[in-house]
């Protein structure tokens, strides 16, 4: 490869969000994937992480997670004074089963880290350790190359592993100079959500044709509006409501979302994924839908994209990360 | 006395039909009996109970330090003591950043001159609202608020303990969900019978395990996918409590807000059986 | 008067580090005598939140006037603002480089954030 005069253009980021669960983000975010001449991918879905059953990675590294602490309470140590009872905000701390006289113990459930019962136990007996959450990995697919995760179960639901796998993938993709960012966004519109959202050039929210769908479109929107992310809508299952999704329509612009796209209802996006496999990877209405959807995404993401928005100041970081590469 | 019946509905991947389930539980149900709506990011079971509101909603906040200046000799102690990393210090006294903060209030505690004190940060709303013995009350995180498990503990923490209770909880396994499952009798979990709802079901086994709550499953939209569900249920020995199939009219009715027992009576024994497989009436 | 850079490590010719929460180093440089020192960061590289601001306090407790980076998130701009530290954003390839635009009066202090935060 010849050195080149200037960087490659920036890889174009969508981040696909829903607001509401279940309305076809991850189906959708394989189909991009799948339809981008280079894409790197990001499962930011790290609660209930799918995009791994239609893609198929093949791992090529994987890391611990660690992230906060957590409270140990040495049995030996532990007079039973209760001091940490009495502080603790998140009923963490309770009496060990079985033990006479009382000791205590931290449940790692409910512990949040904070370590006001280390700071205030009178005989140095709790100690605050690295608390392991979950994997993350770096893997080839079909696709593309795929950063994805699996939090573990209960543990706190924060932004952090969804920021380490964004940025990873970011500085694949930069690195690759691939042409597109494609990251599968978590549902809702808390700490993860925003993790996600945060700085991409454009968010594409997939909603259903639904009372619900309607609603917590409104909420996801509002929320990338408050981050000043660009939004689009795509309706999924449109045709099970026409007189849903026309609403839902009117009120998305209402709120400064276009909609570039509409999905229709079809089992082909359950018998994909028990094939392993995408719905553009055969024939069928969706197959038709998502590929226009594709077609008007790609070309809002390249309008927005770094070399085409001067004006963006929220920008200037991403050409520093290409340049200083 | 042994309190009132608290169950849970859940499920490790979204949109498999939670709320769907809680409603017709609800409505299903006969006597005084109440619906708390857990999934405070996307709160949906009021468009399918639009039941008259009893009186106003209630803000929920959570305390934040605040920092008396004349009191703060600036020794930076709660600084260097927040795991979170929310107080910086520059100049006469600390800057706090509340998105980071957890409101553990060990600065507060700490402050050698006791100069700092709480305030509330509102974070979202409870609501009330009732016809007749049925009651939901819904919480509903502010939009941009970070964290959302104070609210869910708040808003159990309303519930009336007399009364049994479905809870609605919020999609995957994560400490939103570990907030709205704590203290309930068991949980039922919905799933899907397609790989994305064998794997996200398999994780919320995982995690009601971890809470050791009895669980038993719901599958829905029967008929779209294949037996992977069932093969594993078997094999985990966990029971399956109630089938829904997939059918059109029940998707339409969904989308317009209609509770399924309304738009197919047909499906009212399938709900009437599972309540007495929950041991509820 | 005291400038911080963001870099990975090795002196002024050293890379200037884009990232300003999580860079591994920070040189600061003296422009009375143009003597520097280095500082390692690596705790904030590894933070789990807060790596920016935490990162601006690091600098305010080393009384610098300046900082000279690729980029600065809001909350790190938060408390160097407070601090009255000017934070100048340049692309440069080395601290060498960006030191010599900074006293050629090439580089401009920003008046807000330059990108948005990271969140955690």
């Amino acid at each position: 490869m010849s050195t080149q005069a200037s960087p490659p253009p920036a890889p174009l980021e969508i981040v696909v969000v829903s607001g509401k669960g279940g309305t076809g983000k991850t189906s959708i975010s394989a189909a991009f994937a799948l339809l981008s001449p280079h894409a790197v991918i990001a499962d930011c879905d790290v609660d209930a992480a799918n995009l791994h059953l239609i893609l198929e990675p093949r791992v090529l590294s994987q890391q611990t997670f660690v992230s906060g602490q957590q409270a140990h309470i040495d049995p030996e140590r532990c007079i039973g004074c209760g001091e940490c009872l009495r502080w603790c905000r998140f009923a963490a701390i309770h009496p060990r089963e079985g033990v006479t006289p009382r000791r205590f113990a931290s449940d790692p459930l409910r512990c949040e880290g904070c370590g006001t019962c280390a700071h205030f136990c009178p005989t140095a007996a709790i100690r605050l350790a690295p608390r392991t959450c979950g994997v993350w990995m770096h893997s080839s697919t079909r696709a593309g190359d795929m950063v994805h995760a699996a939090l573990d179960a209960a543990a706190e639901s924060s932004g952090k592993l969804v920021s380490v796998v964004r940025r990873e993938a970011q500085r694949l993709a930069t690195a690759q100079g691939a042409t597109h960012l494609i990251v599968d966004g978590p549902p809702g519109i808390g700490c993860p959500v925003i993790a996600a959202i945060t700085g991409t050039h454009i968010a594409l929210v997939v909603t259903e044709a639904s009372v619900s769908g309607a609603h917590d479109l409104q909420r996801i929107l509002a929320l990338t509006a408050h981050f000043g992310v660009p939004s689009f809508v795509c309706i999924n299952k449109w045709d099970i409501a026409p007189g849903c999704s026309a609403d839902i329509e009117a009120s998305a612009a209402a709120q400064g979302a276009r909609v570039l796209g509409r999905v229709r209802y079809d089992p082909s996006f359950s018998s994909a994924q028990i094939a392993m496999r995408s719905v553009i990877e055969g024939d069928s209405p969706a197959a038709e839908d998502l590929r226009a959807l594709w077609h008007a995404v790609t070309a809002e993401a390249a309008r927005l994209g770094p070399h085409q928005s001067p004006a963006s100041s929220r920008l200037i970081g991403r050409d520093a990360l290409t340049t200083s590469q | 006395m042994k309190s009132a019946p608290r169950i849970a509905i859940a499920s490790g991947k979204g949109g498999t039909g939670k709320t769907t389930l809680a409603i017709n539980l609800a409505l299903s149900m006969s006597g005084p009996r109440q619906l708390l709506d857990c999934d405070v990011e996307a709160p949906n079971a009021r468009l399918f109970l639009p039941l008259p509101a009893l009186g106003a909603p209630t803000e929920v906040s959570v305390p934040i330090p605040t920092f008396a200046a004349e009191r703060c000799q600036a020794c930076g102690a709660c600084v260097r003591f927040c795991a979170f990393n929310a107080l910086a210090l520059v100049g006469k006294k600390p800057m706090l950043f509340p998105e980071l903060c957890h409101s553990c209030g060990g600065c507060i505690h700490l402050c050698p001159q006791q100069a700092i004190d709480e305030k509330p940060r509102r974070i979202g709303l409870i609501s009330r609202f009732a016809d007749g013995p049925l009651h939901l009350l819904e919480g509903r995180l502010d939009v941009g608020v970070a964290i959302a498990p104070p609210l869910i503990r708040a808003l159990r923490a309303t519930a009336r303990p007399d009364l049994p209770t479905l809870i609605d909880a919020p999609p995957g396994t994560s400490c939103n969900v570990v907030a709205a499952l704590s203290g309930c009798d068991q949980v039922v979990l919905v799933t899907e019978p397609t790989p994305f709802g064998l794997h996200d079901l398999a994780l919320a086994v995982e995690m009601a395990r971890a809470l050791s709550l009895p669980c038993g499953v719901v599958i829905n939209r029967l008929g779209i996918g294949d037996d992977r569900v069932h093969r594993f249920c078997q094999a985990e020995a966990v029971p399956i409590l109630a089938e829904i199939p997939d059918d059109r009219r029940i998707a339409e009715a969904y989308a317009q807000g209609q509770p399924l027992i309304e738009a197919l009576p047909a499906l009212r024994p399938t709900f009437t059986a599972l309540l007495a497989a929950l041991h509820l009436h | 008067m005291k400038i911080a850079f963001s870099t990975s490590g090795g002196g002024l010719q050293g890379p200037l580090d884009p990232r300003f929460g999580r860079a591994a180093r920070f040189l600061v440089y003296d422009l009375h005598d143009a003597s520097s020192t280095e500082v390692d960061n690596s705790v904030n590289l590894n933070a789990a939140q807060g790596a920016g601001i935490q990162s601006a306090q690091r600098l305010v407790d080393l009384q610098v006037q300046a900082l000279i980076t690729g980029h600065c998130g809001p909350k790190a701009y938060r408390v160097l603002e407070a601090a009255q530290i000017a934070v100048y954003p340049c692309q440069a390839a080395t601290i060498a480089e960006a030191l010599a635009l900074y006293q050629a009066g090439k580089l401009t202090p920003l008046a807000g954030p330059s990108v948005d935060g990271h969140w955690v």
